[in-house]
Order: structure tokens, then C-alpha cells, then sequence
């Protein structure tokens, strides 16, 4: 039997931390994942609504790089003046749901939910993001790699919240890309997704970073194929098919087989790459 | 309980809820704004868009506390200026249909046209992206928001007796595009207690209550539980009565896996946050089978015990000699193809209300056949058929899973065991689970050709996943076997069929009943028959379409037959297709297009079965003209059609005409809206009242024929030539109904039984159309996009041309979804983020080409098109792409991992 629970929407985050401190709550923001998980006409169990917290949401530009402040929405990244590093990152905002779940989603929201599919974490990944959590106890902060360790798993302990995600000058380097794929043209969930961001000196990659998303527990990096584009012109054709399918680990399910999630991962970021190759073009 | 205050059009608005409710149901219930309607609760529809503070949000995900302070919009409270402007152009572009979304998509489209007050259709398509439509295909929709301030060109009314033929404004379009619209889930009574059914986990289980009086002593505000042991009547229900197997509540043992078996009501806020998980009972599994295949296994277990090899029913059609047709041919082709489960994904799930009117029981809920609604009811119930009277309401979508009773008899025992009104709104994963679904197909098919390209023989055998009842599972295996050749000219014919029970969910009607599913058999294979014979694709269909005269495979004799007339419109089109696809193709090497061809034929009315509609058409002392229009309208437009056919009929202009239901308690039975029977069968019965009518009239005036019929003052002024005749209505005497002149007429459409070999009169009246499709296919993702649609529908006569577009782009929508991504999996896709369906960016730019060759059996000429247009859009796009890539995909929906996996099986 269900009885109708405490709704906790504290103004400020000593409050928050006070109340996860003391008791177990469901963290609440933009409720575009809580929602859908019940029929129930309202959310389930404790709630702590850090909305109204307005540290939390926001994008700074900090010495050491940019930070994320945790409920900031797809939307304020799309609208967010930010450096071309970040560019797939504001591509796969625009490609969450469609407007509605983009001006309620959050960033932390979506990697809390910590979904295989979770359009927010290839692009995160390829800027070394980190995920600052705190809790009454202190901060502390974990590389977003170890932060999500499973679908729907992550390291957050019942008295923390993520407040922010990191992101250090050193990453904002270079330029970045997107794609998506699914199997309509909105409000998708991917069968697979592909970040990559290039800082390119002098016709020659320096740097490389490239993820893929839906195609494993967790999104990953591809170190392997990275370290291959090193020291070379901008060559999608570095990437084949059979380095994508050793760097993840897809599932089948009703929207592909594994089969096809490996070969289009390898295609995506073919393309992904490409596209940047096709700026860097432009630039030079 | 904390108090909120939300700022509603400039007004403050201070509401006592609970700050983790949904913001759509504090809107909705606390503050009665129904505009805001609830399609899934998960944000996949749309359908409860509102602006905050400006931007569109999903009212079912927002948070009410999150709401407070807010300045919130809905579709009651928006600037009037705008949406007055936004109003008339759906209206006039006909971008409501059933009008469920449409609320929705105005909300997004005001956030648009606020920034961008002429925006192009990307920029449209972008911001009403999160909006699911399922009736229109959206095209009218973007042209609606792109034309909000644009010139507006309101065209005069039609002139007496001249409305068929004109695009007039939908008659009930008002309520659509004003959010006032009721659906099954916007009336509620004082006083009204909840349903909520309690639902197998299971495909297929036995089960045992537990302590039920206990549990419900321990859950405030549970008023009581019923279980299939408080049914009065027969727990057996089924639209097909001979075949009725299905109970209201399961007694032991459960079919499909969403299949109830008890219900608790009571308080609805309480029961709403109740958690169903503690109810007392146990189950039992047991072995289940989900396939066509596994059903028909050896190992088996039996769904039914006298439905021997789980075959619910055969059907089967032959004329003359197909085997040794098929030994002479100089060219033969087979495949086999396999469709999958596809939901109907009507936006508004099932929700209805039942009350007590004295002894009579009253349900208003969504429908599309409430005359067979009352009669399985008041089965189930025990009640005689005149203590249930069913009042539809507006139908948010319908496509054929509402004509089977789904919440009716529940409510009524909700209603007889606590004597007060009860109401039920399915949640969307209750809909999906216990809706009937289209039949998933395993066909396969040969058919011959002589060495000119004539076809000579086509031998067919469908196995079809009825699932667990019997629903309209024998509708599809006798439809399949009559349509399975298409609308081509086959002499030597065999079709047979198969309905086999699952514990997959209950396959019923969908939009062409099977008929998609073999056209696709067919129409593949016509592509490659043509490829054989060296004939052009469309060129071949030409050469083999049906003429007037020809004999179908029933042995039928046709008559107006526009099959050549639809693909001759579409030549210069396919022309001009062809060569622009080849420049393309020579440039581009990664991404391939393509075009491909189908037509359609589907038979309107009942298979070789009685189904009559009675229209009444009466005027009152006072003047006023009421058309009892029992047909139900679901988006479709029937109100209308049939209200413009009668106007005609009796000679005045459509605008003095009140619709009157349908209601079962005032309006006769115009049927069930399915089969595409409502234009062609109501239209008939709705003429000849008009006309009966109109003669009536005569004989009171002693003139031989009308110029004009006008109402002044109580004095019904009749025209001929320069005579004017007046009748004095208030001394009229007055019939039992009210009216001092009124006709009422039936209209039944002449066909036959079908003999053991299918030979016979099907139905009276066909439909005929053909699509072209043109797509572009990544050859290294597998990926399809439909770029353009061309379509030609033969509708007799278009009583209004823009509801027939309507119609056209919308069943294109669905049959692309039934090509390229609609696959239900029971268990794993119930819900509208795993169920795709097309959205506003999927569609293609479609152009419709209405042909008319009158049916001399049709209202006017006309013939039905509701489901034709679905038929021939997933063959066309399944050619298109076989035309593209080399790659022949046969299994549906062309998924991007089974188109890739097709390209690369080609290029061995």
C-alpha cells in the first residue's frame, strides 16, 4: 500500500545535503526519467527536489575549464556559448526526445539514470568530464568512466548528489562531433551513438578521443583506436570494423541485433570522424 | 497536501495538492483544464503540452511543486488573438482529425509562432517534434502552422444541395482545435469511484484469490472487488457471436499476458495511489506459446480445447485451375514474407464513464461500434438490451482496436455493484497490453506469368498469430483469401488462410484486416514477376489491373473499376521519379534511391454479410433539421460526409443540418465504424432518408422538384421555379420522436454467402488505389528515409476532398510505420518509447490524387477509402527499397539491422 510521501524542494544545498544525510530520498529534477518508471500519478517514495536550488543549475566558465552545474538542461547547453570541444555535447542535447524532454532533462538526471543509451555520456566521455559529488560529509570528485559502472548503476551513496560535472581546459581543446542513430526521427532511443573530439596541429591529430554509446553496459572510449589516429592526418579509415567490435560489447534487443550495433558503431564513427575531418578542411 | 499557486492566463490560481502529483492531473482534475490530455504519462506523446513560463513541457512530467510560481498556458488560457488564428487554420487545412493531439500540437506551435511568426517546415517539424500524431500524418498539420498568418481565404458555404464534392470544414471541428472536445476520459460525474483492473503478469497462468474481504478491510477507500464470480450474465463475449470466447474476467486461468481478471473500485484518490502489488492472489504459469509457429506446433498446448491445433479458423478461396496454371506459366515467382504484431496507438487509450439513468445503465466511453458495445454488454451483464444504452464519446483514434468491448462490461459491474457512476481510464501500458493488435502473417505466395506478362495463376497460404481470442481473427482469414491476388486479373487462383491462437495479445482489427499483410506477399512479388517478364513495374500492374467486367477470383463481375484510371495518374510521376532517382544514383555512392509501386483493392461493407446502417432525418415543429447519425466518428470524418450527403439528398445547405448522437438510446444503428462501410453504407442509408424526406415534402406542397428549401418563421418555404410554397410546420401532427416530417431509411449492401470455394458476392462495392513510393537507403547503416509519396485513390466520388486526403496521408503514415518501424513484442514494447511509431519528421511529402469513377451502388458514386489507403504504402516503400539497394527485405518492419543484413545477402 502506498502512502503519500515527504516532497522535500529545499532553496539551498547545505538543506539538500542536510536532508540525504538523514534519511533515504529519491533526488528529483526534471522527472523525464522518474516519471516514466510509474504509473502512479505521482512520484514514488521521499522526494528531494533540487530544482529550486540555483547553484546547481548553470554553466561557468572556472579557471581550470567549465563547469556543469548539475541541473542544467539540455536546453541551456544547446543555448550555451561554449567552445567547439563541446560541440557534440550541445548535438546530442538537441537529439534528446524532442523540446519538451530537452527543457526539463538534466544532465545529472541522465547520468544518474545511468541508461546504456544515455545521450549525454559519449560526448561527456570524450571531454574527460568529471562528476563532483557532495554530500554532508565533503566533495568529492570521480571521473565519469568510474562514476557510471553498470546500466542503471552508478557509485552516487544515498547521501550524495552530483552538483556539478567538470570539465578541464585541457579537454575543451580541439573540435568535436555527434551522430545518432535510431529508428525514427525524433524522440528515439539509439541503437547506437558516437562521439568523437580531434585537436588537430598542423594537419596532424595530437589528440583523439572518441566514444561510443548503446552498444554496452556502459558508453566507452575506444583507447585502442585512439592511439591509432595519433601523429596522423584526420583518416576515418583508421577505424575498422573489427577494432570497434573488440573495444564494446552490444546487446540485442527490439531495436537491433548485436551484430548490427557493431558494424554501425564502426560506421557512425567513421562518420563522425569524418565529419570533423571535413571542418578541419574548412579551417586550414 | 501543501497549497500551489500556479498563474493561469494572468490569474492566480492557489490549488491544495500534493507537490510530487503530476502537473496534468492537478490541471486536469483540480482545475478542470481537459484540454490537457494524457496520452502515456512518460512524455512520449505529447499530448499534455503546455507552456511554462513560455516553453513547452510535458505536463505528466512535471512535478506540481515544480509548477509553483509559474505562469503555466494551456489550450483554454492562451492568447485568443493567436489561437483564434491557429483554430481556423486547422480547421480549414483539416489538421484535426480525431483531435486527441491536437491540443498538444497547438500548445508547441504557440511557443513557435510566437518566435518565428512565419516559420518554415523545418523549423515547424523541429518544435512539434515531441508531439505524437496518429491519425493525419502530419502533413496538414505542418501546413496549418506555416499558414497561421498567411492570407486567409474563407470560402462562401455550399449552396443547397451542393455540398458533396466541396471541402468544407469538418462539422465538429470546433471542439477539436478549442481543447472542449470530450473523450473517454474528460466527463466525470459527481461522486465517481475508480475502476482499476488487476491484470495477468503471465502469457499464460492459472491463478487463485486469496483473502479478498481482508484486503480490501485493509486498504482505505477500496469500496469493493469484483471478480468473475459477481458476473450475472455470460462471461463470454467476442464481436463475432458464434465464435465469443473471451471473458470480461478471466474465472482460472489467463490467456495473454494484460489479461484482467479482477477489478477494484473505489475512492478515486485513494485507489489512485494504491499499489497493486499486495493483492491477494497467486499464479500459477504455465507453458505458453507467442509465435504463429509455436501456436500451430505439434507440442502445443491448446488454447481452446475444441479448437483443435489451436486453428481458430481456415479460409480459403480457389477458382479455376492454379496448379496446373502455375506448371504452364513462362514465369514463375515465390517468397515468403513475414509481418509483425502492430499497435494501434490511438493516443488516447481506452477511458470511459457509466452511470445509473433510473434502471437503464449508461456507459460514455471511446468506441467505434457502440450498437455491438450494448449487446455484448448487457450479455456479460444479464440486462435486457434496453436497460444498457451506450453514449460514444469523441474516439481519441480508433483504427479498429475500439470496435471489440474493452472497459464497457467492467464498468457496468462496477456500476451495478455499488450503484454509483464509475469510471476507467487505461493507463497506456494497460492499452497496449489489452488492445487487440494487427495479425502478424507468415505467408507465402507463387504466382505465373505468360511469356507476354499476363498473369495466369497465384497460389497463397497465410498463417496468421490471431492470439488468444477469437476477436475479428476470422475476419482477416476470410478477407486475406478474397484480396490476396490484389486488384489484378488472376483466372486460376488459390488462397488459403489460417487464424492461429497464441498467448500473444488478441490480433483484431487494424485498418485492412489482413489485406496490408498480403499485399505485401503480392505486391513484392509482382516486382520481381515484372523484373522476369521484362516489363516496366508499373507498366505490368497496368497490364494485369482489373478492368469493368472482369471476374475477381470469388467469381465476381466487376463494375466500376478505376484501378487502370489510379495508376495511369500516377505515370507521369513515376516518370519523372525514374529519372531523377538515376541522376542521384550516378553521384552518390554511399546512399541508393529508389522507387517502388503497389496498388490496393479492399472491399467496403462486411464480408458476404448482412450489415444494414438506418439513418433517421427528421424536422421539428420548430423548424430545426436533426440527422440521427449513428455512424461513430473517430477522426475519420463521418460526421460530416454523411451530414453532406443527407443535405444534398433533401436539398438544403449542409450548415442548417444538427447532428443528432450517436447515442444508442436516440439514434438507430448505423453499424460499427470499420471496413470502410461508413461513407458508402451510412451514406447510402443517409441519401435515401434524404431523399425520402425531400419527397415527403413534395407531396405536401404538390410540386414535382426543389430549387430551394428555407426556414423562415416557423414557415418551411419551398421553391420550384419562381413558386414558392409555404408549410406551416407548428401544425404538423408529431410523431413518437418528436418531428412533423421525418424519414427513416436502411440501407443493407446487396452481397452472398460465400460458397466452400469462396465463390460469391463479397461485397457490393470496392475501392481502388496504387502509391508510389521514393526512398533513400544508406547502403552502410541499413537506413530508410521516405522521401516522397505520390497517391492515387479511386473514391467513386469525393464527398470531401479534403477528408479523403486526410485519409490518404494518414494511412500512408500508419503503413509506414507498418514498413519501417512498427514491431510490438509483448512484454518488452509496451509503452511509446519502445512502440515506434512515426513522428511529425518521418513523413514524406505526399501527394494525393483523388480519382472518380462512380459506383453505381455508392451514395453519389462514392466508395469507402479509410483502409485502402494503408494497403499499398509498406509494398511501394518495400520495392522502393528493393529498387535502391538490390536488397529484397521480407520481413517488416524494415529495421535498419534487417535492411543491412538484406543489402548484404543481395550483394552474395
Amino acid at each position: 500500500m502506498t502512502v503519500i510521501t515527504p516532497y522535500l524542494r529545499p532553496a539551498a544545498l547545505e538543506h539538500a545535503l542536510e536532508a540525504l544525510a538523514s534519511g533515504s530520498l529519491q533526488i528529483a529534477a526534471g522527472c523525464t526519467d522518474l516519471f516514466p518508471a510509474t504509473e502512479h500519478k505521482h512520484l514514488q517514495g521521499p522526494i528531494l527536489d533540487i530544482t529550486r536550488i540555483g547553484s546547481l543549475r548553470g554553466i561557468s566558465h572556472t579557471d581550470d575549464g567549465i563547469r556543469i552545474g548539475a541541473t542544467t538542461t539540455w536546453t541551456d547547453l544547446v543555448k550555451a556559448d561554449l567552445p567547439p570541444a563541446c560541440r557534440g555535447l550541445q548535438l546530442a542535447a538537441q537529439e534528446v526526445g524532442a523540446l519538451q524532454i530537452q527543457n526539463r532533462g538534466t544532465i545529472a538526471g541522465n547520468l544518474c539514470n545511468a541508461s546504456p543509451a544515455a545521450d549525454g555520456v559519449p560526448p561527456l566521455l570524450t571531454l574527460d568530464a568529471k562528476v563532483e559529488l557532495q554530500s554532508k560529509g565533503g566533495t568529492r570528485v570521480v571521473p565519469l568512466q568510474d562514476f557510471i559502472t553498470g546500466p542503471r548503476k552508478t557509485v552516487l551513496a544515498g547521501t550524495e548528489l552530483i552538483t556539478a560535472l567538470l570539465i578541464s581546459k585541457s579537454s575543451l581543446t580541439g573540435q568535436s562531433h555527434f551522430l545518432k542513430l535510431g529508428a525514427r526521427a525524433y524522440l528515439v532511443i539509439s541503437i547506437a551513438m558516437t562521439s568523437a573530439r580531434l585537436v588537430v596541429r598542423n594537419g596532424v591529430v595530437v589528440e583523439a578521443a572518441l566514444a561510443i554509446g548503446s552498444c554496452g553496459p556502459v558508453a566507452t572510449r575506444l583507447p585502442q583506436v585512439e592511439a591509432l589516429m595519433i601523429g596522423k592526418a584526420v583518416d576515418p579509415a583508421v577505424i575498422t570494423d573489427d577494432m570497434v567490435a573488440d573495444s564494446i560489447d552490444p546487446i540485442a534487443d527490439m531495436r537491433a541485433n548485436s551484430a548490427y550495433r557493431a558494424i554501425s558503431a564502426a560506421e557512425l564513427l567513421r562518420r563522425t570522424v569524418l565529419e570533423l575531418a571535413m571542418d578541419q578542411e574548412a579551417i586550414t | 497536501m501543501t497549497s500551489i499557486t500556479l498563474t493561469i492566463a494572468g490569474q492566480t490560481h492557489t490549488v491544495e495538492t500534493h507537490m510530487a502529483r503530476r502537473l496534468s492531473e492537478v490541471l486536469r482534475d483540480d482545475l478542470n483544464f481537459k484540454s490537457v490530455k494524457i496520452g502515456c504519462d512518460a512524455g512520449d506523446c505529447g499530448a499534455c503540452t503546455v507552456l511554462i513560463d513560455g516553453a513547452q513541457h510535458c505536463a505528466c512530467l512535471v512535478p506540481a511543486g515544480q509548477a509553483d510560481g509559474r505562469e503555466i498556458e494551456t489550450l483554454e488560457t492562451s492568447e485568443p488573438q493567436l489561437f483564434a488564428r491557429l483554430q481556423d487554420s486547422f480547421l480549414d487545412h483539416g489538421a484535426a482529425q480525431c483531435g486527441i493531439c491536437t491540443p498538444g500540437m497547438m500548445m508547441a506551435a504557440t511557443e513557435l509562432l510566437r518566435a518565428v511568426p512565419n516559420p518554415d517546415q523545418a523549423q515547424v517539424e523541429e518544435a512539434l517534434a515531441g508531439v505524437l500524431c496518429r491519425c493525419t500524418g502530419y502533413r496538414k498539420i505542418i501546413t496549418a502552422v506555416m499558414d497561421v498568418n498567411g492570407e486567409t481565404t474563407v470560402c462562401p458555404p455550399p449552396k443547397a444541395g451542393h455540398a458533396v464534392g466541396q471541402t468544407i470544414r469538418r462539422l465538429d471541428g470546433q471542439a477539436k482545435v478549442d481543447g472542449t472536445e470530450v473523450f473517454g476520459a474528460d466527463f466525470i460525474p459527481d461522486d465517481t469511484l475508480l475502476v482499476r483492473a488487476i491484470r495477468a503478469p503471465h502469457y499464460h497462468a492459472d491463478f487463485e484469490f486469496g483473502d479478498l474481504l481482508a484486503w480490501i478491510k485493509t486498504h482505505a477507500g477500496v469500496e469493493c472487488v469484483i471478480t468473475a464470480a459477481d458476473i450475472a450474465g455470460i462471461n463470454c463475449y467476442g464481436v463475432i457471436p458464434p465464435l465469443a470466447d473471451q471473458p470480461a474476467l478471466a474465472e482460472k486461468t489467463t490467456r495473454y499476458r494484460g489479461e484482467p481478471v479482477a477489478l477494484v473500485v473505489g475512492d478515486p484518490k485513494a485507489l489512485e495511489a494504491l499499489d497493486l502489488d499486495d493483492f491477494p492472489m497467486s499464479w500459477t504459469p504455465r507453458p505458453h506459446s507467442l509465435t504463429q509457429a509455436e501456436g500451430a506446433g505439434p507440442d502445443a498446448a491448446l488454447l481452446h480445447d475444441h479448437r483443435p491445433e489451436n486453428t481458430l479458423i481456415r479460409g480459403k478461396v480457389v477458382s479455376g485451375a492454379p496448379d496446373s496454371a502455375m506448371a504452364e506459366a513462362a514465369h514463375v515467382v515465390t517468397g515468403q514474407f513475414e509481418t509483425s504484431y502492430v499497435e494501434h496507438a490511438y493516443i488516447e487509450p481506452e477511458a470511459g464513464v457509466a452511470w445509473m439513468d433510473a434502471d437503464v445503465l449508461c456507459i460514455q466511453a471511446c468506441t467505434q461500434a457502440p450498437v455491438m458495445d450494448l449487446e455484448d454488454t448487457a450479455k456479460i451483464l444479464g440486462l435486457p438490451l434496453d436497460k444498457v444504452r451506450i453514449i460514444p464519446s469523441a474516439a481519441g483514434g480508433g483504427f479498429g482496436a475500439k470496435l471489440d468491448v474493452t472497459l464497457q462490461p467492467l464498468l457496468g459491474l462496477a456500476v451495478l455493484k455499488t450503484g454509483m457512476p464509475c469510471r476507467m481510464v487505461f493507463s497506456r501500458s494497460e492499452s497496449m497490453q489489452a488492445s487487440t493488435k494487427r495479425h502478424p502473417g507468415s505467408m507465402q505466395a507463387s504466382i505465373g506469368a505468360d511469356a507476354g506478362g499476363k498473369v495466369t495463376a497465384m497460389t497463397f497460404h497465410g498463417d496468421f498469430n490471431t492470439g488468444a481470442y477469437a476477436s475479428w481473427g476470422p475476419t482477416v482469414a476470410t478477407r486475406v483469401p478474397v484480396h490476396a491476388s490484389g486488384p489484378y486479373l488472376t483466372p486460376n487462383y488459390r488462397a488459403t488462410s489460417r487464424a492461429v491462437h497464441t498467448n500473444g495479445p488478441t490480433s483484431g482489427a487494424f485498418r485492412g484486416f489482413g489485406v496490408p499483410q498480403a499485399a505485401i506477399t503480392q505486391e513484392s512479388l509482382y516486382d520481381d514477376l515484372a523484373q522476369k517478364c521484362g516489363i516496366d513495374r508499373l507498366e505490368f500492374r497496368r497490364f494485369n489491373a482489373l478492368r469493368d467486367g472482369d471476374v475477381t477470383p470469388c467469381g465476381q463481375t466487376l463494375q466500376a473499376v478505376g484501378m487502370v484510371d489510379c495508376l495511369d495518374a500516377l505515370k507521369p510521376h513515376w516518370d519523372v521519379f525514374q529519372t531523377e532517382v538515376a541522376a542521384f544514383n550516378t553521384t552518390f555512392l554511399t546512399r541508393k534511391r529508389g522507387i517502388g509501386v503497389a496498388s490496393c483493392w479492399y472491399g467496403c461493407g462486411n464480408t458476404a454479410l448482412p450489415n444494414p446502417s438506418t439513418v433517421r432525418f427528421g424536422i421539428t415543429p420548430d423548424g430545426q433539421f436533426n440527422l440521427h447519425q449513428g455512424a461513430t466518428d473517430i477522426g475519420q470524418g463521418s460526421n460530416t460526409v454523411i451530414a453532406q450527403i443527407a443535405a444534398d439528398a433533401l436539398g438544403v445547405q449542409v450548415g442548417v443540418i444538427n447532428l443528432v448522437g450517436p447515442d444508442t438510446a436516440i439514434t438507430p444503428d448505423c453499424g460499427k465504424t470499420s471496413a470502410s462501410r461508413q461513407t458508402f453504407i451510412t451514406g447510402r442509408a443517409a441519401e435515401a432518408s434524404g431523399q425520402a424526406l425531400r419527397a415527403a415534402i413534395l407531396r405536401l406542397t404538390n410540386l414535382t422538384h426543389v430549387d430551394d428549401m428555407t426556414l423562415e418563421g416557423g414557415m418551411l418555404c419551398v421553391r420550384q421555379d419562381q413558386n414558392d410554397q409555404k408549410i406551416s410546420l407548428k401544425d404538423l401532427p408529431v410523431d413518437a420522436n418528436g418531428y412533423v416530417l421525418c424519414a427513416e431509411k436502411t440501407y443493407d449492401p446487396p452481397t452472398t454467402t460465400l460458397d466452400e470455394n469462396g465463390q460469391g458476392t463479397p461485397y457490393a462495392v470496392y475501392g481502388y488505389g496504387a502509391q508510389i513510393a521514393e526512398v533513400e537507403v544508406d547502403l552502410a547503416l541499413g537506413t530508410t528515409k521516405v522521401l516522397r509519396m505520390v497517391a492515387a485513390h479511386d473514391v467513386g466520388r469525393a464527398i470531401n476532398p479534403q477528408l479523403a486526403e486526410g485519409q490518404i496521408e494518414g494511412g500512408i503514415a500508419q503503413g509506414l510505420g507498418l514498413a519501417l518501424m512498427e514491431e510490438y513484442l509483448p512484454g518488452q514494447t509496451e509503452n511509446l518509447h519502445n512502440y515506434l511509431i512515426p513522428t511529425i519528421g518521418d513523413m514524406p511529402q505526399i501527394t494525393s490524387i483523388l480519382i472518380e469513377k462512380p459506383d453505381p451502388e455508392g451514395p453519389m458514386g462514392a466508395k469507402g477509402l479509410g483502409e485502402h489507403v494503408l494497403i499499398p504504402t509498406a509494398p511501394a516503400i518495400l520495392n522502393a527499397i528493393h529498387h535502391a539497394t538490390g536488397a529484397r527485405v521480407t520481413k517488416v518492419p524494415a529495421l535498419p539491422h534487417r535492411v543491412l543484413a538484406a543489402i548484404k545477402a543481395s550483394q552474395t
